[in-house]
């Protein structure tokens, strides 16, 4: 016969264990991580993990736990750059990062527009977005990104809905070599081949998929 | 009843007869090695007139970059047409339509015929894209002819137009290692293709396309050469990085990609792979069909 005593004992026990190894992605997204200096996401990308397009801050809700993962441990590491990310994703442990991955990736994110490649582009933004420019190599970005720029797999994000100050911000970053922690430098020759105003057209032409002519 | 009964006997007869094989040659017509780069520029989008023709030439161009969705009962698997003819058509040294619509019709010394470009779409359907192909007579087929004849616009008939097909990689002395292969496929392929050679889908559409099992391209498809995907490879991929690779390292993954298993070849002789082999594959090109690699029969095929 265990007296109840030791059984409360154990099972208060096993509560508080359970709090210290397995990561509240939730918790972490909005109230930060264990290290202080884990700031909560909310913070900068928004109640709903869409991003603050004022200050060019990413949508994080609906992307690739992976690819985020790979960003956070990049930011770590150094190999990707960022004042702001560096330090907060040094404060955050593996556990802590697969946790609010895993949280980011579930979150709603707008729909996409079902942009397809039938149509014939006549505008220059929406040729480059759908057929790229093959005279300097480029592909087009819907090639990579997925349809309406929806994002395929663990590798490529998506471009939807995200703030266009940030889709310039990282192709910019490519083009002058301050980002680099690309797969086989893919967006690193992409990024180069385009022009500054096919840059910011791009960029706003995924940033509100409004604008996308599509016609399915 | 009788009536009720002919017609489910023609029914199951029909299904059991394949589809006849529209051109049985799909053997190598020579591609020279690249000599002078390709100057032919088909005609822009804002060329297009706003009438009938311009209106038949977007539907050809909506089938060509969108087939696996437009055309779900002629496509059998994953692929559009855009996959091996990069840039809608349009791209030299990737097999552009401007390049192959003037060369037909085509004659054939191999089975003594002259074959059409309606019968040269037909083979892409049967082979590339594992289907059934549309009638010659379609609205398809016309969408899609009509499409390559307005990009052929002012080309010269009959003449071999720097550019067209895939410029052929001569094999390298050291011949092709698929240890190697694997090695080029993970590193450089594989980000997009998958490591099993899967592909990638958004909801149920191909984005990036399978380049073995069920959903590629099967046995008698060019592809399947180990020359023709090495060739196809250096001058196309990765996208956007042509001739990044050597052309060692092109025919080593080519090599790898063809050793996998694909969909039978549609002119299966008598069930046999050997007869097959024999028949279409023993002198086309460098193809692993019927043979033999570790104690494994290559050319089995993955079923439909």
């Amino acid at each position: 016969m265990i007296p109840l005593d030791r059984i409360l004992i154990s099972s208060l026990l096993l509560c508080s264990a359970g709090a210290v190894h397995a990561a509240d992605g939730q918790k972490i997204f909005s109230q930060g991580g264990q290290n202080p200096a884990a700031m909560a996401c909310l913070g900068c990308h928004g109640a709903d993990g869409k991003g603050m397009a004022a200050a060019g801050f990413p949508r994080l809700a609906g992307l690739p736990a992976a690819y985020l993962s790979k960003q956070l441990h990049d930011f770590r590491d150094g190999s990707r750059k960022n004042p702001i990310m560096e330090p907060l994703a040094k404060a955050l442990s593996d556990e802590e990062i697969q946790a609010v991955t895993a949280t980011l990736a579930a979150m709603p994110a707008e729909p996409v527009a079902d942009t397809r490649r039938q149509q014939m582009a006549t505008d220059a933004t929406e040729k480059l977005a759908l057929y790229g420019d093959w005279s300097r190599q480029l592909p087009g970005c819907v090639q990579c990104h997925g349809p309406g720029g929806a994002g395929v797999g663990d590798h490529f994000p998506p471009l939807a809905h995200q703030p266009a100050a940030y889709l310039v911000a990282q192709l910019n970053a490519w083009r002058d070599g301050s980002r680099h922690n690309d797969p086989n430098q893919l967006m690193a020759g992409v990024a180069k081949a385009m022009s500054d105003e096919e840059i910011k057209a791009l960029a706003n032409y995924f940033a509100s998929p409004a604008s996308q002519g599509g016609k399915p | 009843m009788n009536l009720m009964i002919f017609g489910a006997l023609s029914l199951a007869l029909g299904s059991a007869q394949a589809a006849p094989i529209a051109m049985d040659d799909q053997s190598q017509l020579q591609v020279p090695a690249v000599g002078s780069a390709p100057t032919f520029a088909p005609p822009a989008e804002s060329e297009l007139p706003d009438n009938a023709f311009g209106k038949m030439v977007r539907e050809g161009h909506a089938l060509f970059v969108d087939t696996r969705r437009l055309m779900p009962d002629k496509v059998g698997n994953g692929l559009n047409c855009s996959n091996c003819h990069l840039d809608q058509g349009r791209l030299g040294n990737s097999a552009p339509l401007w390049g192959a619509y003037p060369m037909y019709p085509a004659y054939r010394k191999k089975n003594d015929k002259v074959n059409t470009f309606a019968e040269r779409i037909q083979g892409c359907f049967q082979f590339s894209m594992n289907g059934t192909p549309p009638a010659a007579d379609s609205p398809q087929m016309t969408a899609l002819s009509v499409y390559a004849y307005w990009l052929a616009s002012k080309a010269p008939i009959g003449v071999e137009a720097p550019g067209r097909g895939y410029p052929e990689v001569p094999q390298p002395a050291q011949g092709y290692d698929f240890k190697r292969g694997e090695q080029v496929y993970q590193q450089q392929c594989a980000i997009c293709h998958g490591a099993e050679g899967q592909g990638q889908k958004v909801a149920q559409d191909y984005v990036m396309p399978p380049l073995w099992g069920k959903d590629s391209y099967n046995w008698g498809a060019g592809m399947h050469r180990i020359n023709t995907a090495a060739s196809f490879i250096k001058y196309n991929m990765p996208l956007g990085k042509p001739g990044s690779l050597s052309d060692q390292q092109a025919w080593d993954v080519a090599a790898f990609i063809n050793r996998h298993e694909r969909p039978q070849d549609p002119r299966l002789v008598d069930g046999s792979v050997e007869k097959t082999r024999l028949k279409y594959h023993a002198n086309d090109g460098v193809n692993l069909y019927g043979q033999k690699l570790d104690g494994v029969l290559i050319g089995q095929g993955t079923g439909k």
